[in-house]
């Protein structure tokens, strides 16, 4: 469970948001919305302890949240808004690195597996630097299911995809919120999830 | 409940951290290898500079030598620096480094020890080749390669402190230049000192073992350094 307790936090002097409280449940996602610079990507950096909050305290399974903590960071899949990709690297190499990085080596057969789902079967052997921005944003995503984490703390996940690529998002945010994940996730775009599991924060 | 099983049992171990990061890096610079070529070439044009610049006079160029080496080497280690993380910051690889469940100076660490394999040990293999253009002796050429054998690891060490304290900052190059080289100072000291030493006919060990006594020291601080510098860039 992934609870947050009147955090707040300022850019510069400024401040952005305060007094902010929610709590998350097994298989409950939170949209965060809000215009541009309202801090949608700091109270993701927040949450996963990247960034510090002026106040209030974040906590995962009733365990306050260290900066870093390595128990949260080993329960996370964090995709911010850079998808993490090397040039030089093809898709696939990419997807393994990223992989093997958080600790979760992947078979062969489950990365082929992971592209297809995102249609990238035919990219995969390409180096990313030849990929559209699309094509980057799904390698990035594929990782997604691959890692199996409980918690998924997604900045704009849908930039740049087309709509077979939400669709795609779509299910495999739905797929983990069915068995018993937990995804924050700040955009702009409606994801068009299950309004059961789906809670709306709204950053002025 | 497939996510809840998944609890990794991976959490702080260090050596998988370490060989991801040198794995990564090696592959990265040999799919870059003009990147290697241009250290290692501005590494033998500075060191010939000199013979042009000052003249063929034996004795000179014997005395001059195993400074110009030495500095050239800081010079050359220098130029790859702003590498070691600018492009992982760059494309959002950093922060997944950060967040990995891996310690971060674990992966610091490898990065480190990617980066000198990649521009330390070539540089070190080069040496006692240009060395011959300064008239330096058998003895003096294996002082020398020995001593850059161990100081480069530790000016890459060092290095790495300055690069990650830099990271995001405009001028962030030069500032680094700043930073850096007064740390590399001693290294030079002691490096080019050992080579003068075996020229008065001294025992190389004493300086050896100091460069050594800098590269542990270096190895157990600078990747935490780095680790808790490169936090700060992400915060």
């Amino acid at each position: 469970m992934l609870e947050a307790q009147d955090l707040a936090a300022r850019r510069g002097d400024a401040p952005l948001f305060s007094g902010l409280s929610f709590s998350l449940e097994a298989g409950a996602a939170l949209v965060v919305r809000g215009p541009n610079g309202s801090g949608k990507t700091t109270l993701l950096r927040i949450l996963i302890g990247m960034t510090q909050a002026a106040a209030g305290r974040v906590l995962w399974r009733g365990k306050r949240v260290a900066p870093f903590d390595p128990a949260l960071r080993a329960c996370t899949v964090f995709i911010g808004h850079a998808p993490a990709l090397k040039d030089e690297l093809t898709a696939e190499e990419n997807l393994a690195s990223l992989a093997q990085l958080q600790g979760a080596p992947a078979e062969r057969a489950a990365m082929l597996e992971a592209l297809e789902t995102w249609s990238l079967a035919r990219q995969r052997a390409l180096p990313a630097r030849v990929l559209s921005q699309g094509q980057r944003r799904r390698v990035s995503l594929a990782r997604l299911r691959l890692l199996a984490r409980p918690l998924w703390l997604l900045d704009e996940p849908a930039t740049a995809l087309d709509d077979a690529g939400h669709v795609t998002l779509r299910a495999a945010l739905d797929a983990h919120l069915a068995g018993g994940g937990i995804a924050v996730i700040a955009t702009h775009e409606d994801l068009h999830l299950a309004p059961g599991v789906l809670r709306s924060l709204v950053l002025a | 409940m497939r996510n809840a099983a998944a609890q990794p049992a991976i959490e702080g171990e260090v050596w998988p951290g370490v060989a991801w990061a040198v794995q990564r890096d090696l592959r990265l610079a040999l799919r870059s290898k003009a990147e290697l070529g241009v250290q290692l070439l501005f590494y033998a044009i500075v060191v010939t500079l000199f013979p042009l610049g000052v003249g063929a006079d034996p004795a000179l160029l014997r005395a001059l030598g195993p400074g110009v080496l030495w500095v050239a080497a800081l010079l050359a280690s220098l130029l790859s620096l702003p590498r070691l993380f600018a492009a992982d910051f760059a494309d959002g690889t950093l922060e997944q480094i950060a967040l990995s469940p891996y310690p971060l100076a674990a992966l610091i660490s490898g990065k480190i020890l990617a980066h000198w394999l990649a521009t330390g040990a070539p540089l070190v293999l080069l040496s006692p080749l240009l060395a011959v253009q300064f008239g330096l002796e058998a003895d003096e050429l294996t002082a020398l390669a020995l001593g850059l054998l161990l100081g480069t690891p530790t000016l890459s060490l060092l290095g790495a402190i300055g690069a990650a304290l830099t990271l995001g900052l405009r001028a962030g190059g030069s500032l680094l230049a700043l930073l850096t080289l007064p740390l590399y100072v001693p290294i030079l000291i002691f490096g080019a000192g050992t080579v003068e030493a075996t020229r008065a006919g001294l025992a190389v060990e004493g300086g050896l073992s100091v460069l050594g006594a800098a590269l542990l020291a270096a190895l157990v601080g600078a990747p935490l350094a780095s680790a808790a510098a490169v936090r700060i860039a992400l915060d």
